[in-house]
């Protein structure tokens, strides 16, 4: 599921516009799973399955694998709709180097909820009920 | 071309605060009760537009908001190149009963959110017998720092950026795409280091956890109207301040955020409008 990532940023224009100074590479942990995502002036280059033995990062975030499936859920409810509510419920740690994601929250924000049911394939999950 | 004005006027008051010249904007719509409104950390009184432009409000109250000193059209005070924005519980409420004076405003009921919902709390304690009633949005009494502050005020993240990114998840689910991003773009003109200054009342100078049971609502009625989906100011924060105060009366607002006056005003008025009601009773 998280390689869906690099499809999804990479074909929205307006957020690789929006990353067009931002290259680095995160690490995204889902429980004790983890995850190098690499990024290239707003495109990801790479999403990069673990387990690793030294894996190099300008920061990680860190989240149990419930609470991701919350964030990522078409309607998050209160207290998971957001990255810095996570945060708040100290069930998301940030960790490493922030300057970088904090000068492109809105980037790391926009670019994870695209994990999120598309508006598609929920369309046409809804169809295929009975 | 069709044209329409707003029924909403703006003029500059000059005033001293804190021993300093002070320029100050307010606006205003409507005639009658006089509702002063208190803006969020880092933005300005524009958040109040759909409360003065709503007939149902305006056409019985004069509804009031001023920026605060550094932010929207109200200046900084001379020398403020050299100093760092601290906003303290104190120069809050100096302010706000100095603007009410300088306004000649008698008794009105005062509506704030967030830091504005917090000095409520405060104005609803030391001074009740100054307000008519007074109505909390976001009001809770004390919150713990979830981010590094610095963020918010350093040269290599640019301010406008992450004041709008940290709070965009505070915005309900519900909130209509202008509103919301009118909203945030409120946060994104702020100056640099303001909102920080304003999370110092919020986040370590305005706690009033251990006051807060003592607010007499027989002196001045109390209401609290909270969105669901604030993770800032939880709905589980106001409801323990207003189970901790007697005759408090409080409501927790379905699928709205931290800003519902702004976010997503047709939402809030539902909820407002009979607070208003009972208010004028």
């Amino acid at each position: 599921m998280i390689e869906a990532l690099k499809e999804r940023v990479n074909d929205d224009p307006v957020l690789v516009r929006r990353g067009r100074f931002l290259t680095t590479t995160f690490l995204l942990e889902v429980g004790a799973t983890a995850w190098l995502i690499a990024i290239h002036e707003g495109r990801i280059v790479s999403v990069t399955p673990g387990p690793f033995v030294m894996p190099s990062s300008a920061f990680a975030l860190r989240a149990p694998a419930e609470e991701w499936a919350k964030f990522w859920s078409q309607r998050p409810p209160p207290g998971s709709n957001d990255l810095m509510a996570l945060i708040k419920r100290r069930v998301l740690r940030a960790e490493g180097d922030l300057q970088v994601f904090m000068a492109h929250l809105r980037y790391f924000k926009e670019a994870l909820a695209k994990l999120r049911p598309q508006e598609t394939s929920a369309a046409s999950l809804a169809g295929a009920l009975p | 071309m069709r044209t329409r004005f707003e029924p909403i006027t703006g003029r500059y008051m000059h005033l001293d605060l804190f021993g300093r010249p002070h320029r100050i904007y307010v606006e205003e719509a409507g005639h009658g009760t006089p509702l002063l409104c208190l803006h969020t950390a880092g933005a300005d009184g524009r958040q109040y537009r759909a409360l003065m432009n709503d007939v149902r409000v305006a056409s019985c109250h004069r509804v009031i908001a001023f920026d605060m000193p550094w932010h929207g059209k109200s200046s900084p005070p001379p020398g403020w190149q050299n100093e760092e924005y601290q906003l303290t519980s104190a120069q809050y409420t100096e302010m706000i009963l100095a603007v009410m004076a300088g306004l000649g405003l008698h008794r009105p009921i005062l509506i704030g959110c967030s830091i504005g919902g917090r000095i409520a709390l405060h104005l609803a304690l030391e001074h009740p017998q100054a307000f008519r009633a007074i109505i909390g949005l976001q009001a809770g009494a004390h919150v713990d720092p979830y981010y590094d502050l610095n963020f918010l005020h350093r040269a290599d993240v640019h301010g406008g950026e992450v004041c709008g990114a940290i709070v965009s998840g505070l915005v309900g689910p519900d909130a209509p795409e202008a509103e919301r991003w009118e909203t945030l773009w409120h946060y994104m003109q702020g100056g640099p280091g303001v909102f920080k200054g304003d999370l110092y009342f919020y986040k370590v100078d305005g706690d009033i956890r251990s006051r807060v049971a003592e607010i007499d609502t027989s002196r001045c009625p109390l209401f609290l109207l909270s969105g669901e989906y604030d993770y800032s100011c939880t709905p589980e924060e106001t409801l323990a301040v207003a189970a901790s105060i007697r005759g408090c009366e409080v409501t927790i607002m379905k699928g709205l955020g931290h800003f519902p006056m702004s976010e997503n005003p047709r939402e809030f008025l539902t909820y407002l409008l009979p607070v208003l009601e009972k208010i004028s009773r």
